[in-house]
């Protein structure tokens, strides 16, 4: 038994500044095994990888390695790749401007002179081997996706490698592509690699995989057979709650209202990033999207907004139909929306808090209509004061205060343009437990005050206490809607793992 | 809760233009104590007996007109797009020949005649503008790229126009815009660096363009998810230029009375691109300050005016003002800016330290 694995690695801690990303952490591989990798977001997975391919540095523990007298060092990714470890990220790291042979051989020929005709013969010998249907000299961008990833597989496995890291290797293929590479996987581990396979998607590591390890806020939960861990028990190890503790939260009265108007209303509407759906919201609701993350509920809020292009589906606002095409169509229709990445999509960080505060309604107004300075000041300065914004002054360029402050402030440009329906997605992410809990109870606050909410966050909790009804989603499909007694921990995880929710 | 620990040119509210300042200080220092009769500025009288201000500092603020001008629309494609065009000298010939073909075209000069082949000076150089600025909003083309292409055949574009000759015009108006009006002793050049900075400042005034530029600028995703369209913006920002560098064709053309599409606001480019880094600006985008690019062309020139002076021969003169214009870029680099950052941290921990031990030993 002991001979089969390939790779232990034990008490592995990582600390980055402020945080411990892993904490005595234990994963063991054996040959021949296809071994998932799973946990939430922030969980440590990345940064256990990044330790075993020696992109970071650990601070603690061991890493043994099959065929390596004693400890192996690895303290870049070059050691790794000596040491037989393979990592095929979820991006193509591959040039899709030279052949598939090139692409294989890149980096590892020997000596100045390269007999490419030479190269070409193994390459055509390792695809057909694998199974792979590519061409050696073809070029690699005319493959599809699935192809690519498999001839990045295809370089990593004949370098032998013993461990094979996939990190979501199947985040952007078709069902028909994944099944291809599932095909591969499967290969593989019959000739006795073994795979590290990183994934969000429940469903396809029930289908391929032997075990699974499980972390959770950077320390090892378990380490599971497949056929020993329900989806649902699953999902409660990565959430971290145990199935018996499920206990109901406390409860506002938190009934949808069915007297108030339709404020929003969508019926088929797609986008290139999402599969049509239809949604409604009413007056001084609360609702969310939630499923694991991966599973489209950015992309339907997206959606909404018109962030991405939206490629279908009919809109109502308040009865009367109209057209969300872009951002700004949806802010004069009153919606507003809180980006999922704050630094990405909703900071403008070298402008000042005031200029990011106005910044919403100061384009709503118009080109040709700015504010006058002293308004601009009187806005920014009521904002931070009712938001407890901690920042020098309102000339700070935003992108110098605090997480928690940032989010403030955007949340503060939405508040301004007086919306009727706001969108806040992921708005306690990545900041203090005491902001978290500020902006669940001004949700609550904007409810009463008629305003309707969509919130989404991947902490369930902060759903649950807030949202009045939850939609379910699952691989980029609406798989169920709760309302009322089911808005629980279980019942929401039955709904993600393939349960059925009863509606009513 | 405003920290009283900003540094000393902040409170002045002078920033970014530090550097430049600082340049452009010691640049007279230097004159200062090389020659003081630099600074001279004299009253000659010109062909038609009208008395004319002359000088080196005269002559640098006059020539320094087109490079102001067009430095002001540089900065504002920079601030938009993180990138800049390369293409404003070609596309300034373009319109150049487009104004004193239509000018000798209509014969008579007059105010009207002028006013219409003005206009048709400014729609030209706009349109091509907009070409740059579709290739680099809707095409996502990075502009030193989508430019490159007026930038290699702009000039032949302009020989087209001209029909292979150098067309001359000879008028007393065409005098008065490139050279001074009658009993006016300030160089005309002058006055219209004036006006396109007032028309600049109307425009941001009334408008929320300088908003809209940043925010595209430094983060375009964001920008858009706040309804703002970033091809809107970048094409605006085109078009601007677009009016700048009419505006510095205009008057390259009455200076010299004539349209050689050669030598006509040749290599302006890259003296504009270099105004706007002397300013401070980023060239990646972003933040911008029009004043910061303004002194920076008045820096280049005064730099050329100096060198010329100090009898440095045209064709080395170029590699002289490499030589000072890589330490005033150096200085304002990033790198330089942290070793003084951490410089200012080091001394003022080290006087923590000392008034920490004073007090002990009291």
């Amino acid at each position: 038994m002991q001979n089969d694995v390939v790779l232990t690695m034990r008490g592995i801690s990582k600390q980055f500044p402020g945080t411990k990303a892993l904490d005595h952490v234990d994963f063991t591989l054996r040959r021949g095994e296809i071994h998932a990798l799973m946990g939430e977001n922030g969980a440590g997975k990345s940064t256990l990888i990044k330790v075993l391919t020696g992109v970071y540095e650990k601070d603690g523990g061991s890493i043994h390695i099959e065929g390596i007298e004693g400890e192996a060092a690895i303290h870049s990714p070059q050691d790794a790749q000596n040491a037989g470890i393979s990592t095929v990220y979820q991006e193509i790291t591959l040039c899709p401007n030279l052949t598939v042979a090139e692409n294989m051989f890149i980096g590892r020929t020997d000596g100045a002179i390269v007999h490419w005709k030479d190269y070409e013969k193994k390459a055509t010998a390792i695809l057909e081997n694998l199974g792979i249907p590519a061409r050696a000299r073809q070029e690699l961008s005319s493959c599809s996706l699935a192809v690519q990833q498999m001839v990045a597989i295809g370089r990593a496995v004949d370098m032998n490698c013993k461990v094979l890291i996939l990190d979501e290797p199947t985040s952007s293929l078709d069902e028909k592509e994944v099944a291809m590479l599932f095909k591969l996987m499967r290969e593989l581990r019959s000739r006795g690699v073994g795979i590290i396979f990183v994934t969000h998607f429940l469903e396809q590591v029930y289908e391929v995989s032997d075990r699974i390890t499980v972390l959770r806020n950077g320390e090892l939960v378990g380490e599971f057979e497949v056929s020993e861990l329900p989806q649902l028990e699953l999902v409660a190890r990565m959430m971290g709650k145990s199935l018996d503790d499920l206990s109901e939260l406390e409860k506002i009265d938190k009934h949808v209202p069915t007297d108030t108007e339709t404020v929003y209303e969508a019926s088929g509407l797609s986008s290139v990033a999402r599969k049509p759906f239809d949604f409604q919201i009413r007056r001084g609701e609360i609702n969310g999207f939630t499923g694991l993350l991966g599973s489209g509920r950015s992309e339907s809020v997206r959606a909404i907004f018109g962030a991405d292009s939206v490629t279908g589906g009919r809109v109502r606002i308040k009865g009367k139909e109209v057209r969300i095409t872009n951002p700004h169509e949806a802010m004069k229709n009153g919606v507003g929306y809180l980006p999922e990445d704050r630094k990405r999509d909703g900071i403008i960080a070298d402008l000042s808090v005031r200029d990011n505060i106005i910044l919403a309604l100061q384009v709503m107004k118009g080109y040709f209509k700015p504010m006058k300075k002293s308004e601009m000041e009187k806005f920014a300065d009521e904002y931070i004061r009712e938001l407890n914004i901690k920042t020098a002054s309102q000339n700070t360029p935003v992108g110098s205060l605090s997480g928690g402050n940032q989010q403030k402030v955007i949340l503060a440009r939405w508040l301004l343009t007086h919306p009727d329906y706001l969108i806040l997605d992921e708005p306690t992410r990545g900041i203090d437990v005491g902001t978290k809990l500020e902006i669940q109870r001004l949700m609550l606050k904007l409810a009463e005050e008629n305003m309707s909410v969509t919130f989404i966050s991947s902490e369930i909790e902060e759903m649950l206490r807030t949202c009045f009804r939850l939609i379910v989603m699952r691989d980029g499909n609406t798989v169920g809607e709760l309302t009322g007694d089911q808005l629980t921990q279980s019942q929401v995880m039955e709904t993600i793992a393939g349960g059925e929710a009863q509606h009513g | 809760m405003v920290k009283k620990t900003e540094g000393f040119w902040k409170r002045l509210g002078i920033g970014q233009l530090a550097i430049p300042l600082t340049a452009m200080a010691l640049l007279f220092l230097f004159n200062l104590i090389r020659d003081p009769g630099f600074f001279e500025v004299v009253v000659n009288t010109n062909n038609s007996g009208n008395p004319v201000l002359g000088g080196n500092l005269i002559s640098v603020i006059n020539s320094a007109s087109e490079l102001a001008i067009i430095s002001m629309g540089m900065t504002l494609v920079t601030a938009a797009c993180g990138g800049q065009d390369i293409s404003v000298g070609a596309v300034g010939a373009i319109s150049a020949s487009v104004f004193i073909k239509l000018l000798i075209g209509m014969g008579n000069i007059n105010a009207g005649t002028l006013i219409a082949a003005a206009l048709a000076c400014v729609a030209t150089a706009v349109a091509f503008m907009l070409f740059n600025g579709t290739l680099v909003s809707v095409f996502k083309i990075q502009p030193m790229i989508a430019t490159l292409i007026l930038y290699s055949c702009g000039r032949s574009i302009a020989y087209w126009i001209t029909g292979s000759a150098t067309p001359q015009v000879d008028s007393p108006i065409i005098t008065a815009i490139g050279m001074t009006i009658p009993g006016i002793p300030v160089p005309t050049p002058v006055f219209m660096v004036i006006l396109v900075g007032l028309i600049l400042a109307v425009i941001f005034k009334r408008t929320n363009t300088t908003l809209y530029t940043q925010s595209v600028g430094i983060n375009e995703r964001a920008a858009r998810l706040n309804g703002i369209s970033p091809v809107a913006v970048k094409m605006l920002t085109f078009g601007l230029l677009g009016m700048c560098v009419a505006v510095a064709s205009i008057i390259a053309t009455c200076r010299m009375s004539q349209v050689s599409h050669k030598t006509i606001l040749v290599d302006i480019e890259m003296d504009a691109i270099l105004a706007v880094a002397i300013g401070g600006n980023s060239l990646g985008g972003g933040k911008f300050r029009m004043s910061g690019s303004i002194l920076g062309a008045y820096i280049i020139t005064m730099l050329t005016v100096t060198l010329l002076a100090m009898g440095i021969n045209s064709v080395n003169i170029k590699a002289y003002k490499a030589v000072v214009i890589i330490i005033i870029v150096a200085a304002g680099s990033p790198a330089i800016k942290r070793w003084i950052a951490a410089w200012k941290r080091r001394k003022s921990a080290g006087e923590k330290d000392a008034a920490v031990k004073g007090g002990a030993a009291s």
